[in-house]
């Protein structure tokens, strides 16, 4: 009886671990399969094609993928740089309850809806930049700004959790030596902890790559490509978001498919180089 | 009352009523220490742990100050300088008194970089006088017959005595006028113990060292005095065959024949 | 200037840029918290939690149906997504061991799974759930955040799993314990406030998405509790409100983005105060 359980549970427990491996594959076959007949359709060109007109059936994934990438890179390069401050500064300035504080409040907010980030991004930071740069204020520099805000705590947390993995020992044997507190970093603690940093950042840029309501409400939906990055555009996710329920004919709903897949293998990417790449190695030091 | 005995040598260091402590205590893990350290010698801290001898290495350096809320009390006079002074140059002080840990602690970067770290900090950018000083710290470390060919190679991939030995080299390229060692060998199997004591031995002739050591016979072997301590108490300070043979204090006779610790 | 007083001017320099990085952020994060609990403290009343979503200018409107439908799609993916997920985890755990191959590229996906960008989610589910059947529904809703929340809860009962030590397994297997026993009785009682934890952390991160519901539990206008139909949700509505020009529905966007962050936030600081008890007992 014993026996006849215990080969239950089992099996219950490995059917189940092993259904994630199964939703993994059907995740990528269901989109597949729903988008191939655009990939029928546009074949690879669906990529550089910068036409979407739906009225005449025709679908070029370019403006989004383009508003997804660039976006993406004005997040992180506002981000990167504050997020190491702010790393630097809970791991090595600051006092112990001040550290224990704001790292805890940065953990909290990272944890903030990301709709939330967009509603502010839309009644907030949106009118102020449109006073600013003119236009609307919507566009991919709002965007951009916006998901480096959305990113920036979740950044910073996982880059100082990074940086004190470095062992106390060896920060003490560089002031020992006489370094001030820049050249311990620069010379110890970054060398040491590179590949937890570059990791971290990389996992973070798959967050923004993939949000979608952070930016749905900011990016001003044109699928032009924006001659600025302070007029509107449009991204996978905000694409998707906008329109899916609005695909009338099959090329339109299949091509919305096709960007889906798209963003799902760029981000599937992204993250499997983040994590095996550079976080593995940090797991391995730890260990 | 502690014991302490006449040092011979020149007096480098003088520590006058000491006292050390931690953040957020108010009784001192140091109490009122008096010592003096010869120059040019080996002085041992021996003592059962939380006795507060690695405390009170740690205090020649300002190494406590990394952590916020420390307090030092009395005077440590460094060739006449109180170096509790708070205008006192960190910086300046740590490249004047380097320090061994106990477990090695190379860098992230090549054997040369480790070693010409100090020297670079210092402002040193010739390559000449960096290869000479590099080669030459090696040597006074007893590594550069082992890692001359390979200089470039990660000082990360050395085994832990040549790590360690690394690390000397790294803290003697400065020329430091003295030098702190905290349980350098506890990583350490004896073969590289043996390597390491040996040095310790020979650098006397160019620097001063005081060693915190949990090893008795290490300290008999490689010092000129030793200070046993217990408690955060100086109880005697001596010459070390006098001290392990000839105790003046009764707890630190229990101590060295084994009765506590 | 020597040397060494150029080394602690380039020290200072970058030491107060990074004091200055901390200070920016910060100040940006508050903001966004200022305005979320100003524009909801403002926005929120009783009419909220008793009435149902209206038309822009009635008086009697709320979000009544929309914070029902928003619990029973949080508690229905739960109900799916933790069992589903501790059992999984029980493998990898106690099956699977740490350096299993099968184990290990579980873990992998696991983690991959989690940062799956959610709007691709609720595409798949689309596709799957809505499409065959011609309507949305809260079904759809209820699969999508249970397919997200399965990776998580599985990762942290895997974690939590290996924090206990083996010798507690090996003493109720000595008692001749079967092993299914030995996991239930034994090695769940010794991880069960990390299992909570993380189920709890796993509710209130899918609590708050919103892009894996847009087009499987869509919108609702009406109280429903029908999960085979449309329903609303918080999230959703957030979204609808926040893109109208109205300013009433604007403002109930604000009183529905207090009162989720509150969960959320609640969540998470509760399993935070959870974890802090439970290494104080140690």
């Amino acid at each position: 009886m014993n026996r006849l359980l215990d080969t239950i549970f089992h099996n219950t427990t490995r059917f189940f671990a092993i259904s994630v491996l199964m939703v993994l594959a059907a995740l990528f076959f269901v989109l597949f399969n729903e988008a191939k007949p655009a990939i029928d359709a546009f074949g690879l060109q669906f990529i550089t094609n910068s036409k979407w007109a739906p009225n005449m059936d025709i679908f070029g994934g370019y403006p989004a993928i383009y508003g997804s990438i660039i976006s993406t890179i004005i997040a992180m390069l506002i981000a990167t740089p504050v997020a190491i401050g702010i790393a630097i500064f809970l791991s090595e300035l600051a006092p112990p309850w001040i550290a224990t504080i704001v790292g805890m409040a940065i953990e909290l907010l990272a944890a903030i809806p990301s709709i939330i980030y967009g509603m502010w991004g839309l009644f907030y930071l949106a009118p102020i930049l449109r006073d600013i740069w003119g236009g609307n204020g919507l566009g991919l520099a709002t965007a951009g700004f916006v998901l480096s805000i959305m990113i920036l705590p979740f950044m910073a947390a996982i880059t100082r959790d990074a940086m004190k993995t470095t062992p106390p020992i060896l920060k003490e044997s560089a002031y020992g030596m006489g370094a001030t507190r820049w050249e311990v970093l620069k010379d110890v603690v970054i060398p040491y902890v590179k590949s937890g940093i570059i990791g971290s950042i990389i996992l973070a840029l798959g967050r923004a790559i993939g949000e979608t309501m952070a930016v749905t409400f900011v990016m001003g939906n044109s699928h032009k490509i924006p001659d600025s990055i302070f007029k509107p555009a449009t991204s996978i996710p905000v694409t998707l978001a906008n329109e899916f329920t609005e695909a009338d004919t099959d090329l339109y709903y299949s091509s919305l498919f096709y960007l889906a897949l798209i963003l799902l293998v760029i981000s599937f990417t992204v993250i499997a180089i983040a994590k095996f790449w550079f976080l593995r190695n940090l797991q391995e030091q730890r260990v | 009352m502690s014991t302490i005995c006449e040092v011979t040598h020149e007096h480098i260091i003088e520590v006058k009523d000491f006292s050390f402590y931690y953040a957020g205590l108010d009784t001192p893990n140091l109490k009122k220490i008096n010592m003096p350290i010869g120059k040019g010698a080996v002085t041992a801290l021996i003592g059962p742990s939380g006795c507060g001898k690695t405390t009170l290495l740690r205090c020649f350096n300002r190494m406590h100050d990394l952590y916020p809320g420390n307090r030092y009390d009395g005077e440590i006079l460094f060739k006449g300088r109180n170096i509790l002074d708070k205008k006192e140059d960190l910086i300046k002080l740590r490249t004047q008194i380097g320090m061994i840990f106990q477990k090695p602690t190379p860098f992230p970067m090549s054997i040369y970089d480790n070693v010409a770290y100090g020297l670079r900090l210092q402002g040193i950018k010739s390559k000449s006088e960096l290869d000479d000083r590099v080669e030459q710290a090696l040597k006074d470390a007893a590594l550069w017959k082992e890692v001359g060919d390979r200089l470039k190679s990660s000082g990360t991939a050395l085994s832990g005595g040549q790590q360690q030995r690394l690390c000397i080299a790294r803290a003697v390229a400065v020329e430091p006028e003295v030098l702190l060692f905290d349980e350098p060998t506890s990583a350490l199997d004896p073969i590289s113990t043996q390597a390491i004591e040996e040095l310790i031995i020979k650098l006397k002739e160019k620097v001063t060292i005081i060693i915190v050591t949990h090893n008795m016979q290490q300290a008999a072997r490689v010092s000129d005095y030793t200070a046993f301590m217990y408690l955060g108490d100086l109880i005697e300070l001596g010459v070390t065959e006098e001290l392990f043979i000839t105790p003046k204090e009764e707890m630190t006779e229990q101590y060295i024949t084994g009765k506590f610790g | 200037m020597t040397r060494q007083e150029r080394r602690i001017l380039l020290n200072n320099i970058i030491m107060f840029l990074s004091s200055a990085a901390a200070i920016a952020g910060m100040l940006f994060l508050f903001w966004i918290i200022g305005v979320l609990i100003y524009k909801g403290f403002t926005a929120l009343n009783l009419d909220i939690f008793t009435y149902d979503m209206a038309p822009p200018g009635r008086e009697e409107s709320g979000l009544r149906n929309a914070l029902v439908g928003q619990l029973m799609l949080v508690l229905g993916a739960s109900l799916i997504g933790v069992p589903i997920g501790v059992l999984a985890g029980t493998y990898l755990s106690e099956y699977g061991g740490k350096k299993g191959r099968l184990a290990r590229l579980i873990r992998d996906i696991s983690d991959i799974m989690m940062s799956t960008p959610s709007i691709v989610i609720g595409a798949f589910i689309y596709a799957l759930l809505v499409e065959p059947f011609g309507h949305f529904s809260g079904w759809a809703g209820i699969a999508a955040l249970a397919v997200m929340m399965v990776p998580i809860v599985l990762r942290t009962t895997d974690d939590m799993l290996q924090l206990v030590p083996g010798s507690l397994r090996e003493a109720a297997i000595a008692l001749g314990a079967p092993k299914y026993k030995m996991i239930l009785q034994v090695v769940y009682r010794g991880a069960k406030t990390g299992m909570l934890t993380g189920i709890l952390l796993s509710i209130a991160r899918i609590a708050g998405e919103t892009a894996p519901l847009l087009f499987t539990s869509f919108s609702n206008n009406f109280f429903s509790t029908d999960l085979n139909q449309p329903i609303a949700s918080l999230t959703v509505t957030m979204f609808n409100y926040a893109t109208s020009p109205y300013d009433d529905w604007i403002n109930q966007g604000w009183a529905a983005a207090l009162i989720l962050a509150l969960f959320v936030l609640g969540a998470n600081i509760i399993g935070r105060i959870i974890i802090r008890t439970k290494k104080g007992d140690r």
